[in-house]
This record gives C-alpha cells, structure tokens and sequence, in this order.
C-alpha cells in the first residue's frame, strides 16, 4: 500500500486526525487558553502605539504559520523553554543591580504546558494562521552555508547581533530571544525575511530595521543554519 | 566644571532646547522600550545586556559627555546607528523603527536624563 493510500485509509478509519480536523479541534483550545496572552489577530498598531508593545504578554501568534516549523511547535508546546531569557518584555522582568540590570525570575512568565493531543491540535491551528503570506512569497531566500568564522563575524562584529541575542549557549545578550535554536524553531524564509525587514512583519518589534542587502541577510540567515544544525 | 555651570553654558550653546512635556513622556516610554535593555533602566548605561557588550553604552546621565554632543549628533546616532557618529556597530540604527517625531522625543528624553535631573 502505498504512503498517501495508507494515510487515507488510518483518516477514514479514525486512527489518526486528518489536519482539517486536526486544526479545528485545536482551535477552540487556542483560543480559550492563548488569546490571553497572544494576538491572534493582528493588532491595530496604528491606534494602540508604543504601547501595545509594553503591554504585550507573548508574542503575537496571527502569522504562527508563516513563522514556526510545525514539529517543533508541537514539541515545545508539550515542553515549553525559555527562549527569551528575559521574557517578552525585558524592561518589566529587570531590575537594577550594583554592575548592571539582572534579570529578575519572578517576574518572568512561565508558559503552560499541553499534553501531546493537545500539542498536536494547537500547533495544526497555529500553522494555519498565515497573515503574512506575502512576506513569505516575497522572500528569495534559499539555505546555502557559511565558514563559522565568517558567519560569527557577521553576527558579532559586523553586525552586532550579538549585542541582543546568543549565538551559543552563555555567548551574548539576553534581551532577544536565543538564536542558535532558531533553524530548529523557525522557518527560513521567515528567519530571512524578518532579519531584512522586522517592522513588516511587526511594527512594534524591538529589532532594528537593519537595511540589510539579501546577500548580507543570507550571511546571517545561513550562519544561523550553521549553528542550529550544531544545536539539534 | 561643576554640572550647573554646565548646564548654563549648554543653554546658553543651545544644546538644550524647550522641550515640551508630552514629548518627553513619549521618550521616555519609548526609551524603556527600546533602549533600556543596553543603556539601563536608569539610564546609566548598565542593561541587561551590559555582560555581552565589548563597548559600554552611553551613560546618559553623564553631563559632559551628553553636552559635548549637539541634538542633531544624538538624533544622527539615534537614527543612523553607532557607525554614523564614528561610534560603535553596537548601538544600531533605529531610523527603519521610529519615525523622525519619535527619535526628537527619544532626545528630549536624554536631555531630561543628562541634564534635567533634579531641577
């Protein structure tokens, strides 16, 4: 029998969800335990400013399927990490110290954890949110490799990535969110399109608009390949 | 020199100009948005990011400093980045983020920072 014949006959004899299915059950769940703290649609940012992003409690999930590689998702959900060592907002999960501000661990939200069913029903809903298909259409970027010394450099030194974000384990700040998980998290086109132009896919995002060329985001975006097939 | 004196002198240079109060609330709201997290919740150029810095952020409660430099040289960094002003890549430019309005609030706010405190 063959893959697609089988797949069929394990949907049609209920052993195993279809993804329409799949992501109509996890809708209801999205949005009874997420809405809360993610948009699930996009914000009038226009209107609310500044402070939609000081307000904001996870991040906005309306284009989740435009941004995540669903398997991860899944998995996270079930296990959920710290990506962002100081949180979503970093500036509320700091306090003042005697060298520098320190994060502060009580004021970081913990993310809920779902069991596997659930998991899988939320990240199939989640892949369907897409709002930003045009971003995504718009983005040529295809994976090709980098020396890890060049591709470092153009993190740390050329760029100043690393002024925000880690690029391994303990190495760099911690206002963004970790980057050497970041080909495992997110899809290329995303990673490339977002290091071009953030505030297209984000107007309120707290990274800079850099006006990055596409070879220079292609650096980027393959040194991030480079180091999250190093950190499986 | 004592930092009344020159507080005056920047007045008198122009380095201060009226800023209007709503102004600065937006600065400062702005400045807590994207600029604590290297330059301090403070201001004293001591974020959280501080660890992984090779170059320390301006403190922007450094009178001398802050008066050496012009508005229009802060809104330059602000805008262009480090590089423009022959500073660091480190401090990026936000020019693609904040609209020209936004950024005079952000200096606005620095102004208070370095230069207005306690008055």
């Amino acid at each position: 029998m063959k893959q697609g014949t089988l797949l069929a006959a394990l949907v049609l004899g209920g052993l195993l969800q279809a993804p329409a299915a799949l992501a109509a059950g996890g809708e209801e769940l999205v949005r009874t335990e997420c809405a809360a703290c993610h948009a699930l649609e996009r914000p009038d940012y226009e209107a609310l400013g500044i402070q939609e992003r000081i307000d904001r409690k996870g991040p906005p999930l309306y284009y989740a399927g435009n941004k995540f590689q669903q398997a991860w998702l899944e998995s996270w959900l079930q296990n959920p990490t710290r990506l962002r060592p100081a949180g979503i907002f970093p500036p509320a999960a700091v306090r003042e110290a005697a060298e520098s501000d320190v994060i502060d661990p009580d004021a970081l939200i913990q993310h809920p954890s779902l069991n596997a069913g659930q998991a899988s029903e939320a990240a199939a809903y989640l892949m369907s949110l897409q709002y930003h298909d045009d971003l995504i259409e718009a983005n040529g970027y295809e994976p090709g490799s980098i020396a890890q010394r060049m591709g470092q450099l153009n993190f740390t030194k050329f760029n100043g990535c690393d002024a925000c974000h880690s690029d391994e384990p303990g190495y760099g700040g911690l206002s963004g969110p970790e980057l050497y998980t970041a080909w495992q998290r997110l899809q290329p086109k995303f990673i490339a399109s977002y290091i071009a132009d953030p505030v297209a896919w984000d107007p309120n995002t707290l990274m800079p608009k850099s006006g990055l060329n596409d070879d220079a985001v292609s650096r980027l975006t393959n040194y991030l390949k480079l180091i999250g097939e190093e950190n499986p | 020199m004592k930092r009344p004196l020159l507080v005056v002198a920047a007045l008198a240079l122009g380095c201060i100009p009226f800023v209007h109060a709503d102004d600065a609330a937006h600065g400062e709201k702005l400045y807590t948005a994207y600029c604590v997290q290297c330059h301090g919740l403070s201001g004293h150029g001591d974020g959280v990011n501080l660890p992984a810095l090779t170059v320390q952020p301006r403190n922007h409660h450094d009178t001398a400093e802050m008066m050496a430099r012009s508005d229009e040289e802060l809104f330059k960094a602000v805008k262009h980045g480090g590089k423009s002003v022959n500073k660091s890549v480190l401090m990026p430019a936000w020019g693609g983020n904040l609209d020209d309005n936004e950024i005079h609030a952000l200096v606005s706010h620095m102004r208070n920072l370095c230069c207005r405190d306690g008055e």
